[in-house]
């Protein structure tokens, strides 16, 4: 099996499904519950919470656990935006719809909602998106990753702008970072960067699925998405996933290790080998996007006249496992909102291989292969349409 | 406490078919029974020419359920059972009155409910007549709840039937819906890809009397597993109005080159259809299905047209229904929507492989020309190889 879809998801590391099973055994008591059982719960959530914390160079205190980074990217979005008094929200266009469509949400609410498009090169622009900005804008959401493309957004200098817009801390409005593609690729630093609030998960780093963190700034004004027994500082009332938080502090232990290993940088390799192989190999095929700086984990091909959806499987076939998205494939599947934004037009496939530090140089070999003669099967039972 | 309920089962059309009568009466019968199976404590009585099924209070609801998707009833009411017996009830006609209230979407401002009551004396030894019977147990509806009876325009039917089996007390009716038992028209085979059309024709064919097993084309690698197990849940749906027994998966990659390779050009979404129809006719004769049944509908793409169809046709041997064939899309769509088969459809996975869909298909088909596409392939073959490949799953609800 050759899996190139890591940011969909990835394969839980051995250490962390060790920790997570020991976890479930022994540390089964409720860690809010008043004894000792209880008591070795909490140490062992708060344990994991500073795991997760160092590898962001953060306190502790500034970690929440949630149920996975959609849950954490709603609660920085709307929990920062309901404890403000403004009430326009400016997102990028290129947002996971954890982030697009929780603001379309926000949007009902009766907030004003601009949504900053694109350059062709799967960048938004800094500038537009502080041009957007109001006297009354309560959040702005930038994605520090795109999960399609691999374009790096830049956070930090839409954060560098917002400080010299609105000098005056009270009336700055609050940065919200979807870091879900980029941390264990890329060095998330959230307070150097300038964010308020800053979103993980687990299950895209070889930790559970189910669990994610936020990262909130110390003084955010923030506000809950619901109530009870206020656990995680108030923010996230419920009992703790203490095994899931465990696990999302070992792998993110383990990301900050693979990093200081030099991970990324063969990562890169791979995926800049696997990259040139498919376009000698293929012709016709290019990069989805060109020009703006990436994360080292994600190839995004475009093959221009032909399907997805069974390129994909043609792959599957070969047991190769990616990841298709296409401007429009067909009348039943839903365009995908990022490709249309960067103006892919709706007969070019797209496909997404997504490595991780579990990649082999072998995988890369056999996925080119394995592209090459899914190609050649689709093509010749339908030859690739004229794109002019 | 565990007290008795009953589902009243009517039929309507049945009585019109005098000759078959029984025969469809005992059909109907043993598709309630197929519906209930499983719902604990269930039983189903026909005591002279009606259906009854006995179920405890705490599983009703869900035979009701249930039993409101079996073909060939029209209505059901969900009754308390008492004994015949006035005070009795009167007791139960206020307490179902009082619950029935309760379920009334009803602002403020409506008003009072008003309510009337339907008693049927079918035990004539009871000693009061229906008419006394129904002024006297609403006047007990009256001084317990208050409410304004209103014989014309009544919020609320209540219905009292005295049997010899008990008194049966209830509110209201359910609507089901309608048509033929299924099974009185014999077998079919539903073409089911995983669109919107095929589940709905299949539906409304079934709602006809006929039994169902489906067949559905997969083209693998091409079209993934998601797509397959989208077909089987649709499958799963129609088992639930009783439609479906189960779904043939036929492979179908190798048909759909080999007519490329013929040089199908324009005309390849005919003959995919004439194979897919043959294979079809195939299946039906190892299913023992009399007929074929298609989401077909005139117009709808481009190849929809009746040139086509004739010549889609011309390559079986059993008639082919097509229940769509002149519905609006937006028809289509509502139905699908009340069978419950809407949101799976809609599922982005492709159904049927684009791939092999020339961009500008035929729309007035030649049977002569589809037959010269054919004629440089051995037809048997490619027909034997699908039905070889083909993988029967049972499906239940």
């Amino acid at each position: 099996m050759i899996y190139l879809d890591n940011a969909a998801s990835t394969r839980p590391a051995p250490e962390v499904l060790a920790a997570t099973r020991a976890v479930e055994d022994a540390f089964f008591a409720n860690p809010s519950s008043a004894h000792g059982l209880g008591a070795a719960a909490a140490r062992a959530l708060e344990a994991a919470r500073g795991e997760v914390a160092a590898a962001l160079g953060a306190e502790a205190g500034e970690i929440v656990f949630t149920g996975g980074g959609t849950e954490a990217n709603a609660l920085g979005l709307l929990g920062a935006a309901r404890a403000a008094r403004g009430r326009h929200v400016v997102v990028g266009g290129l947002e996971h719809p954890a982030v697009a469509r929780t603001a379309e949400r926000l949007a009902a609410e009766g907030y004003t909602l601009t949504t900053v498009a694109p350059g062709r090169d799967g960048v938004v622009r800094a500038a537009d998106v502080l041009a957007a900005t109001r006297a009354d804008t309560a959040v702005v959401a930038l994605m520090l990753v795109n999960n399609e493309l691999g374009t790096i957004q830049p956070v930090d200098e839409v954060a560098r702008g917002l400080l010299a817009a609105f000098p005056e801390a009270k009336r700055r409005p609050h940065l919200h970072v979807d870091a879900v593609q980029a941390f264990g690729f890329l060095r998330v630093r959230p307070r150097a960067l300038g964010a308020d609030t800053l979103a993980l998960s687990g299950h895209k780093i070889h930790g559970p699925k189910g669990v994610g963190a936020l990262w909130v700034r110390a003084g955010a004004r923030m506000e809950p998405l619901w109530d009870g027994g206020r656990q995680e500082r108030g923010l996230r009332s419920g009992t703790e996933n203490v095994a899931g938080g465990v696990g999302l502090g070992r792998a993110a232990a383990l990301a900050v290790a693979a990093q200081d290993a030099g991970v990324a940088a063969t990562i890169e390799r791979e995926r800049d080998r696997l990259e040139r192989a498919c376009l000698d190999a293929i012709p016709g095929a290019r990069l989805t996007v060109t020009g703006a700086p990436r994360a080292p984990h994600i190839a995004s091909l475009a093959f221009p006249g032909f399907p997805a959806e069974p390129l994909l499987h043609a792959l599957e076939a070969r047991d190769v496992y990616a990841s298709a998205g296409s401007a429009c494939a067909s009348k039943t599947r839903g365009p995908s909102a990022v490709l249309k934004a960067i103006g892919v037009d709706d007969r070019t496939a797209v496909l997404r291989f997504s490595l991780a530090r579990t990649t082999g140089p072998g995988d890369v070999d056999a996925a080119v292969d394995a592209l090459r003669g899914a190609v050649a099967e689709i093509a010749e039972i339908s030859p690739p349409t004229r794109i002019s | 406490m565990n007290t008795q309920s009953v589902l009243l089962c009517r039929y309507g059309e049945l009585f019109l078919k005098s000759g078959n009568r029984k025969r469809f009466q005992s059909m109907l019968v043993s598709n309630v029974q197929a519906a209930v199976a499983g719902v604990p404590d269930a039983r189903v009585e026909a005591p002279h020419g009606r259906i009854l099924v006995r179920v405890g209070d705490a599983h009703a609801e869900e035979a009701a359920e249930r039993v409101a998707r079996v073909f060939g009833l029209v209505s059901l009411s969900l009754a308390r059972v008492v004994a015949a017996d006035e005070t009795a009830i009167g007791d139960a006609a206020v307490e179902v009155a009082r619950a029935a209230i309760a379920r009334l979407p009803r602002r403020p401002s409506d008003g009072p409910v008003s309510f009337r009551i339907d008693a049927n004396r079918a035990d004539k030894s009871f000693p009061v007549r229906s008419m006394d019977l129904g002024s006297r147990i609403g006047a007990r509806v009256v001084a317990a709840l208050g409410l304004p009876v209103d014989l014309h325009t009544a919020d609320l039917h209540i219905g009292v039937e005295v049997t010899t089996r008990g008194a049966f007390v209830y509110a209201g009716t359910r609507a089901a819906p309608g048509g033929l038992p299924v099974g009185v028209s014999g077998r079919g085979l539903l073409l089911l890809s995983g669109g919107i059309d095929s589940p709905v024709a299949g539906w409304l064919a079934a709602k006809r009397g006929l039994a169902l097993d489906a067949i559905y084309f997969h083209s693998p690698p091409f079209i993934g597993e998601k797509a397959k197990d989208k077909v089987l849940t649709l499958g799963r749906i129609l088992a639930r109005w009783g439609a479906l027994r189960t779904v043939t998966v036929v492979p179908f990659t190798d048909a759909q080159k080999q007519l490329r390779d013929a040089g199908a050009g324009e005309l390849a979404v005919v003959v995919y259809r004439r194979m897919m129809m043959r294979i079809a006719d195939e299946i039906a004769d190892k299913i023992g299905a009399t007929a074929l049944v298609t989401g077909e509908n005139l117009g709808q793409v481009a190849s929809q047209t009746v040139e086509n169809m004739t010549a889609i046709e011309a390559a079986c041997r059993r008639i082919i229904l097509r229940p769509l064939v002149t519905y609006d899309k937006v028809e289509t769509t509502d139905l699908a929507r009340r069978i419950g088969t809407f949101e799976t459809s809609i599922l982005p996975f492709e159904d049927c492989c684009s791939l092999f869909v020339p961009s500008h298909p035929a729309t007035r088909a030649r049977i002569q020309d589809a037959v010269k596409v054919e004629s440089s392939l051995d037809v048997s073959a490619i027909v034997a190889a699908a039905v070889a490949g083909a993988e029967r799953i049972a499906v239940t609800p």
